[in-house]
């Protein structure tokens, strides 16, 4: 077993050897928080680590930290999305603060998309820090327990910290130095972005591992079963840096439309089984977005059921 | 230079309303480059101003005046002698000039005439673009020539984010991708392993966030 830096459940899965499972949930745009509780609940027991997202997409919605406690007094370990875009070195400093005073041990740190999505695109955004610089911050209070202002912090915080990346987009030229960037940077662990072209994939895996960065850093490869040959059809012509291979879209679009929802499982259950084999793969990052009661079915029928004990 | 796009003219009819002795003011520079307020664009608002008073059976008195430049003493002394003749006027020059004019005089009152948009240059003709902000601690030498500040959507320091696609930018696929600009450009000139050289977390108290910025120069004052 690796040495572990942090109480973080994700860390000592992944440090010991074994597959992590992580999925992810959306907060609501509402003040409920049994919408982030049920959700919580339908996958508690098939994942590791659960990510809540920070204002994804730019649409405002609770705040990530207030969903990360819900979690965190589930006794789930969730991991903080923060983006630079909403908060400058300040606030960015003090939520890290106010995470790790509910023993929140995992952050994953990112840029964010642009606000021009959103609900509010007459708004500013802030961007003081990129999401490089978010992971130099979060290493530099947990390891030197320094502000960027240069004080000390009292109890500072005990966090795995962990950046996105996308094996797809581009330049492709620059995957893997920037890869290796976030790791100099203090990447512990990588979430990358939904996977669809296995081919492509693999071979940023091989091109990461000539580099030795498997050893660097722990590889969890991104997953999101498709619902619709529609929203196949979406991913791949409108958000930006997702390749879907066409025939993807092509096995979907040519199931009757009753049970493209259930090949949308099925594919997304073959790739993992798949990518089980990939050297480097260090875990799963199952993102069923608004469709968090298939996280359980994925996980089983992929073979990473039960999840170990610690 | 500093690039300005012309206002509507409905928006400056509705700032100088019941006014009667305009002046408009264009001013010799930047604004006359980007074709928003030099000479030519200062007979144009004029002419239209006054068929759009005449057609309301109006007598507004509509003159036209353009200025080396705006954002001088020396040159906005020009106006001292005939300004009280006025009751408004209207600044065709960015929004530096503006505010000198009504620096400088007090009485009179001064609108705007174009919106100020960004540091740039003619990219083509009729099309100008970005290339600065002003950020006060130029970081150009590190990054190929190329402004992320000013060029990348997100002013990302270490890019591209995820959302670079085909060398364009997630906000539109009209827009460049600011790193895509400089890993081509630091690929060209042999230098792509600079890439992997964290760029520091910024100083922004030079930029806007330090409050009003001035240069002082002491070299110069004496």
């Amino acid at each position: 077993m690796k040495d572990v830096k942090t109480p973080s459940k994700l860390e000592k899965i992944l440090a010991a050897g074994h597959p992590a499972v992580t999925s992810e949930c959306g907060p609501p745009r509402g003040s409920d928080p049994e919408v982030i509780v049920k959700k919580a609940e339908l996958i508690k027991d098939y994942v590791d680590s659960v990510n809540i997202t920070d204002n994804q997409t730019s649409v405002t919605r609770m705040c990530s930290l207030a969903a990360c406690i819900r979690l965190k007094l589930l006794g789930l370990d969730p991991v903080l999305q923060m983006v630079t875009r909403d908060r400058n070195r300040i606030a960015l400093q003090s939520d890290i603060l106010g995470a790790a005073s509910f023993d929140i041990h995992n952050m994953l740190c990112l840029s964010g998309d642009h606000q021009s999505f959103g609900d509010c695109a007459q708004g500013q955004n802030v961007h003081d820090l990129d999401s490089m610089q978010l992971l130099q911050t979060v290493r530099l209070m947990r390891d030197e327990g320094k502000f960027l202002g240069g004080g000390d912090i009292e109890r500072p915080p005990k966090i795995f910290v962990g950046a996105a990346a996308n094996p797809f987009a581009d330049p492709f030229e620059i995957r893997i130095p920037r890869l290796a960037k976030k790791i100099a940077a203090g990447a512990e662990f990588i979430q990358t972005q939904c996977i669809y072209n296995l081919d492509k994939f693999e071979e940023w895996m091989k091109l990461a591992r000539d580099r030795g960065l498997h050893e660097k850093v722990y590889i969890l490869a991104g997953m999101t079963p498709m619902k619709s040959a529609g929203m196949a059809r979406y991913m791949k012509k409108r958000v930006p840096g997702m390749d879907v291979p066409d025939e993807v879209v092509k096995r979907l679009a040519d199931t009757p439309k009753e049970k493209q929802a259930e090949v949308g499982i099925d594919i997304c259950v073959e790739s993992i089984q798949r990518l089980k084999e990939c050297e480097g793969v260090a875990g799963f990052h199952v993102m069923a977005i608004e469709w968090e009661e298939k996280v359980p079915e994925i996980v089983e029928r992929a073979g990473l059921y039960p999840r170990p004990e610690l | 230079m500093i690039v300005a796009d012309k206002k509507p003219i409905e928006e400056i009819i509705e700032e100088i309303k019941g006014r009667t002795k305009i002046l408009i003011l264009g001013c010799n520079e930047c604004v006359t480059v980007c074709e928003a307020g030099g000479k030519k664009e200062v007979g144009v608002l004029a002419s239209a101003l006054r068929m759009y008073f005449l057609k309301d059976g109006l007598d507004v008195k509509i003159d036209e005046k353009t200025l080396e430049r705006q954002c001088d003493h020396e040159y906005l002394e020009e106006i001292r002698d005939m300004v009280d003749a006025y009751d408004a006027v209207v600044s065709l020059a960015c929004g530096v000039g503006v505010q000198f004019m009504a620096e400088k005089y007090h009485s009179i009152p001064v609108y705007p005439g174009v919106n100020t948009c960004f540091l740039g240059a003619a990219e083509d003709r009729g099309l100008w673009t970005e290339r600065c902000q002003a950020c006060g601690q130029c970081i150009l030498a590190r990054t190929g020539g190329i402004c992320p500040v000013s060029r990348c959507a997100k002013r990302i320091l270490n890019g591209p984010c995820g959302g670079s696609t085909g060398g364009k930018c997630e906000i539109s696929n009209e827009t460049d991708c600011a790193w895509q600009l400089i890993i081509d450009r630091l690929n060209a000139l042999g230098r792509l392993e600079d890439y992997e050289t964290l760029s520091p977390i910024k100083d922004w108290s030079t930029d806007r966030a330090g409050g009003p910025r001035k240069v002082v120069r002491e070299d110069v004052q004496s």
